[in-house]
């Protein structure tokens, strides 16, 4: 999938505000991001940062998005539970998945997380979707469905090369 | 020193209707709500560290009201990164507090490291245009006079003793109420 066509989807949809960790899987994405007007980037330092910051969006009447690796999926963990789940604060989570398939894809540092990633959605109850290189109206609608029934962040899970 | 509670009491009598206030976990958000519980204060109860990032995003997003917030020193050596990003994206309606007394009151009065890193000294060496130290009350409402003078990110670091006030309500809202009713209270987009 172009890094274009991803960003042309979820502008249509009023993404337009994203704070976040660049991750090497979003290489083409943050390429993109950075040469469009419409899209308002901060470069958070942390992940929680990066959610915090994203969460504001709810309060203008928009859905606020993260950037991240799933390495920064730690240091979520806290403001997901006492923060985004407890005061039912949306946000789309866009997850680059390091580490898909344990080893010996990706580097060691990836491979734990790589394998627990969809684990620790299931186990905060956070919606999630496997981005394909076909998929994405039909995953990012689905998704975006659940995070406004449920008013609650929910992740794309993006694997290396999906997006191109 | 300042009493928490008494810097507290001064800020919320400084600020306009229409401002937006977001209050740390522990202490600080059981002293905001006791001492004015409006919609327009966000009370984060939990996700300590989050007040200053949440604040920057919504600073950032509604450019035409002010966010204050207000955190303990520990909550914003828990969150340090955050100060050099507020000063980087330099959202001028943005009035950060910190009330520095040197402790986690809220577990038991543990101290912490602020007693030997000045946090204002850090917050000017990441930028902010405005960084005030106060340590009395004079001080603090020259600062906040100074905060309604001049465009921010304005840093105001309270030199705050340890004064608990007995038996303090804890914020009655549901998380949910205080949602709604702080939202009701945000203007609307950019």
């Amino acid at each position: 999938m172009d890094a274009e066509v991803f960003w042309d989807v979820l502008k249509a949809r009023g993404l337009t505000f994203f704070a976040g960790v660049p991750d090497s899987t979003f290489h083409k994405v943050f390429n993109h991001m950075v040469k469009d007007p419409e899209i308002r980037y901060v470069p958070a330092v942390r992940e929680d940062v990066a959610l915090g910051i994203a969460s504001a969006a709810h309060f203008s009447g928009r859905l606020g998005g993260v950037i991240m690796q799933n390495s920064g999926i730690g240091n979520i963990v806290n403001p997901l539970t006492s923060f985004s789940l407890m005061y039912k604060i949306p946000a789309l989570l866009l997850v680059g998945w390091r580490g898909y398939g344990g080893p010996p894809n990706d580097a060691p540092e990836h491979w734990i997380m790589g394998e627990k990633t969809p684990e620790f959605f299931d186990l905060l109850k956070v919606p999630y979707e496997v981005l394909e290189s076909d998929n994405l109206e039909s995953a990012l609608d689905r998704l975006l469905g659940a995070i406004q029934e449920q008013s609650v962040p929910g992740a794309l899970l993006v694997r290396a090369g999906v997006i191109e | 020193m300042i009493d928490r509670v008494i810097a507290i009491e001064r800020i919320l009598g400084h600020i306009q209707k229409e401002d937006l206030v977001l209050s740390t976990t522990g202490m600080i958000s059981r002293e905001v709500f006791t001492t004015d519980d409006r919609p327009g204060n966000f009370y984060m109860i939990g996700s300590m560290g989050l007040a200053s990032s949440f604040g920057l995003g919504l600073a950032l997003l509604t450019p035409e009201q002010r966010t204050f917030v207000l955190e303990g020193d520990g909550s914003a050596l828990m969150s340090m990164g955050t100060l050099p990003l507020i000063a980087a994206e330099r959202p001028g309606n943005l009035v950060h507090i910190i009330l520095d007394n040197e402790a986690y009151e809220s577990t038991g009065g543990q101290p912490s490291i602020s007693s030997k890193v000045d946090l204002a000294e850090v917050g000017a060496s990441c930028g902010y245009p405005s960084v005030a130290r106060v340590d009395d009350i004079e001080g603090l409402e020259s600062a906040l006079l100074e905060s309604d003078a001049s465009p921010g990110p304005h840093l105001i670091l309270v030199k705050a003793g340890i004064a608990p006030v007995e038996g303090i309500a804890r914020v009655s809202h549901s998380p949910t109420e205080i949602r709604d009713r702080f939202k009701g209270s945000v203007q609307g987009p950019e």
